[in-house]
Parts: C-alpha cells; structure tokens; sequence
C-alpha cells in the first residue's frame, strides 16, 4: 500500500485507457487534494470524460490506477467505490418516478434508507424545497440537473465527478447550475472534478487547471497560471 | 394443377418447389420495387432451405431404420445448428453461441425430456424428430427476439444503466427493467399462437393427423398441446438466455460492456 502525498484525498498513477485501437487516455499522473475543485479542460476528443470514467471505475484502466486514500482503487468492491465518488454527467439521467425516489436510490444501495426530512434538505440546498413529491418527468433541464446533483450528494460522497453538467442548459440556467454546483461542493467540503470545455467557466470554478490534449496532460497548474482572465490559455 | 402434370411424387415435389420459390421470388421483387432489398437474405434463405430440408429427408431416412437413440443425436445436432443461428444473428454480444447453445439446449431439451417421458410425445423417430424440431426452431426463434431486443433495450438505456452503476447500484438492478422488457416481448408470437389456436389458424401438424385418418377431436387436442410445449420451451429459453446474457453485459467490476460502440476519447 501506498501512503497518499500529503493533504491528497485521491492519485492517478501513469492511468492509461485503450478503446476502440486508440490510446484515449494516456500515462496521466495526478495528485488532488482534499476539497480542491480540478477542472479537466481541451477540445472534443481529449479524452476529458473518458479520464473522468475511470476515476469511478465505469470504464477498467489499461494501465495504471487510481489510489483513493492511498488505497488502489482495484482493492475496494467497485458499488463501495461508487458511494464514495459521486458523479453528475452532462444529461441528467433521472430514474422514472418522483423527485424523492430518485434521492433515495444511491443511499438505498448501501442499505440506507433516506428519512423525509434529508431529502427535504437536500432539496434545498439545490434550491427545490417541498418539491420531493413531484414527478420528474414534469422538470426543466436545469431542474433535472438540480436533482441529478441532490442525488448524488444523498450517498454523502467524498469527491463528485462533475462530467459538463452545465453543458446542457440555457445560459441562465448554465449559470445558475454552476454556482450552485460551487456553493454545494463548498458547503459539503467535497473534492471534486469538474470536466469542461469552457475556459471561462474553469477558471471561475476551478482551484486548478489540467489541460488534456489526445489523452495526455498537456498542461497543469493554477487556474490562474494556465488561463488568462480573457478565458484563453496563457 | 400439378398433380394433373406430374404423377411422380418426386417430380411433383420438385415442381411445387419451385412455384414457393417462384412466389417468394416475386414478393422479394416487390418489396425491391418499395426500395426494400432483401434480395440476398432472401436468396441465400430460400436456396439454404432447400437444400437443408432435402439433406434433413435424407438422413431421416437412413435413422428411420437405426436405432431409436439416434433421435436424440439428431435432435442435439439441431440445437448445436439452432444455436449457432440464434448466435450469428446477435453479432457483437459478448458469449452469444455459448448463451445460445445453453439456453435452447435446456429450454426446448428440458421440455422435449419430459413430455416424452410423460408420454405426450411417441419415442419414434418419426414423431419425435418433427416435434421435437418444432420446439427447438422455436425455441431459437425466442431465443433471438431475447438477445437482439435486450441489446436494443441496453444500448438505448446505457446513461440511465450507467446511472445506476454511479451511483452504486448492482448491476443486476440497473439493467432488470430491460431484462423484463425483452423476455416478455420475446413471448408475444408464443402466446399469440397459442390464443389465436383453431380461430386464425389451424397448424399443419392437426392437418396432418386428419389426413392421416386421426379423430379430429384428438388431433385438436394433440395441436394444443403441441403449441403449449412450444410456450413452455419459448417461455425457459427466453428465461434462461436473460439470465445468462445479463452477466455478459457487465465485467466482473460492474462496467457495462455492452454499449453501442467502445466509449473512445469523449469530451
């Protein structure tokens, strides 16, 4: 076992994935600490979310690992894994049924079974107070998203996988969303990896900046260091 | 018509052959008039039917007078060969031959066993070749809606199964809904025949027996049970072939592997 780098919640180490013939994500190796908000930023095809995938194991690295307090990731049951990094992806995936069945569902996996009150708490921290009861067919994008993120943070994850949650919704919606995602992952001391293709939206976000280009790390620093306030890369 | 031309029964069969093949040649003419092709799969079908069937007949005839276990060599060939359809027709499922090959092997196998051991089958090659064929090629035919609709099902749900995965659901759970879906889609044509039975068709085999000089009244009776085997051994392949083709869908680290197309550098 590998002790984690000081204040690191979680590493990559040399994490490389081939699909398809070609080399998606290659040799990256980072450390992120404990309630850092990390945007992975580059063009289409960076392989941004395919890095982000197998921060949470739904895709199997083909070289290297990912170690989550020291632990590789390989040694911890895969749904055990799963509750403690949460993800929200860019179209939210809303279970059919109500607003509450749907922040009920990651902790009913762990046998835990969410009281009323919790959801309702949840609710309103992701600004849909006494909406537990509705049906989610009826949501707004923006709102699906609201819930998407609820539901997530209902298995009290350690780090969030935000895979371009804004991505999409309408400008006010966008922004609405962003700052919420800030506020939540602030309150809640939650690390969190935030995938983008929006400069701008990095840098309001972000502590740091990784750059990926065809899978690599092509730069990493402060979001200060890596974009300039005109939102392009300095 | 032509049995006024030809008196032989060979020549007569070869002639009503090709007056079939003639009509199916003309309905693949139309259907290529609607810009629909299906002028090689329907070739290639028509020409790998005659020619299965005539080589069936031949070797019917040579087990006619062997021993009475060579049925069930006859009958094991038929599910290898069912299997193997059943499987190419699934291309890109992970283990499909061998999904396939287990579950019309113990679906039509289990049902074939027990019917005969109760008795409603005759031990004779003669009856249990042909029923025994009617169950297996049907239990392929299950066997196939269960596989193609339950990729369909997975590869148009693959957000919400992966979803489910996120947020550390078992990969059992996230994918059952689809599972249920397919096998209950799968049955439709079992289950439509067996209640449409006598009102929208009369199947060949109670023909058969009238013409034979059977009582009518058994004939039918015989034609619903013959039916309502083929929904059991439907019912047990669609059954065993979700169960089995579930765990091919996700690795042992609960990762969805059956997806549209390998998730390439997203994003």
């Amino acid at each position: 076992m590998v002790a984690a780098p000081s204040g690191a919640i979680f590493e990559t180490d040399h994490l490389s994935r081939v699909a398809g013939g070609a080399r998606v994500v290659d040799d990256i190796t980072v450390q992120v600490r404990t309630g850092e908000v990390l945007a992975v930023v580059g063009p289409s095809g960076a392989g941004k979310s395919s890095f982000l995938r197998l921060l949470n194991r739904l895709d199997e690295p083909t070289e290297g690992t990912v170690r989550l307090e020291g632990i590789d990731y390989r040694q911890i049951p895969p749904r055990e894994l799963r509750g403690r990094v949460g993800m929200v992806t860019q179209t939210a995936y809303l279970f059919p049924g109500t607003i509450a069945d749907n922040i009920r569902f990651g902790p009913a996996q762990q046998g835990v079974e969410l009281q009323m009150g919790m959801i309702e708490a949840l609710l309103l921290q992701v600004g849909l107070a006494g909406r537990a009861g509705e049906d989610v067919m009826h949501l707004s994008g923006g709102e699906a998203q609201r819930v998407s993120l609820a539901r997530s943070l209902a298995t009290t994850p350690a780090i969030l996988l935000l895979d371009e949650p804004t991505s999409s919704l309408d400008a006010a919606a966008r922004s609405e969303v962003e700052k919420l995602i800030l506020t939540v992952a602030r309150q809640n001391g939650l690390t969190c990896v935030m995938v983008s293709h929006d400069l701008a939206q990095a840098a309001r976000v972000a502590d740091r900046v990784m750059v990926m280009s065809k899978g690599r790390i092509e730069k990493i620093g402060m979001a200060g260091e890596v974009i300039n306030a005109e939102g392009t890369f300095r | 018509m032509l049995k006024e031309l030809f008196a032989n029964q060979l020549t007569l069969g070869c002639a009503q052959a090709v007056v079939a093949t003639l009509v199916a040649l003309a309905v693949m003419l139309l259907a290529r008039q609607r810009e629909i092709h299906l002028e090689r799969e329907t070739v290639t079908a028509l020409v790998r039917g005659i020619a299965q069937i005539t080589a069936v007949g031949s070797i019917l005839v040579l087990l006619l007078r062997g021993p009475g276990w060579s049925s069930v060599l006859l009958l094991a060939a038929m599910i290898l060969a069912a299997a193997g359809m059943s499987a190419g027709r699934s291309k890109g499922l992970p283990r499909s031959f061998q999904v396939s090959l287990c579950a019309i092997g113990a679906g039509a196998g289990s049902v074939i066993a027990l019917m005969t051991w109760a008795g409603a089958i005759d031990t004779q090659i003669t009856t249990l070749a042909p029923i025994g064929s009617m169950l297996i090629a049907n239990a392929m035919n299950t066997n196939s809606l269960v596989l193609n609709r339950l990729r369909s099902e997975v590869e148009s749900h693959a957000g919400l199964i992966e979803t489910g995965l996120a947020l550390g659901a078992d990969s059992k759970q996230t994918i059952a809904p689809y599972v249920q879906i397919s096998v209950q889609a799968s049955l439709i044509p079992a289950i439509d025949s067996l209640r449409s039975l006598g009102i929208v068709w009369i199947p060949g085999l109670m023909a058969g027996m009238l013409l034979s000089g059977a009582s009518p009244i058994y004939a039918a009776v015989y034609q619903f049970v013959t039916i309502s085997m083929i929904f059991s051994s439907s019912g047990l392949t669609a059954l065993i072939c979700s169960m089995l083709i579930r765990g091919s869908a996700f690795s042992p680290a609960e990762q969805l592997t059956l997806r549209p197309r390998p998730v390439t550098a997203g994003g």
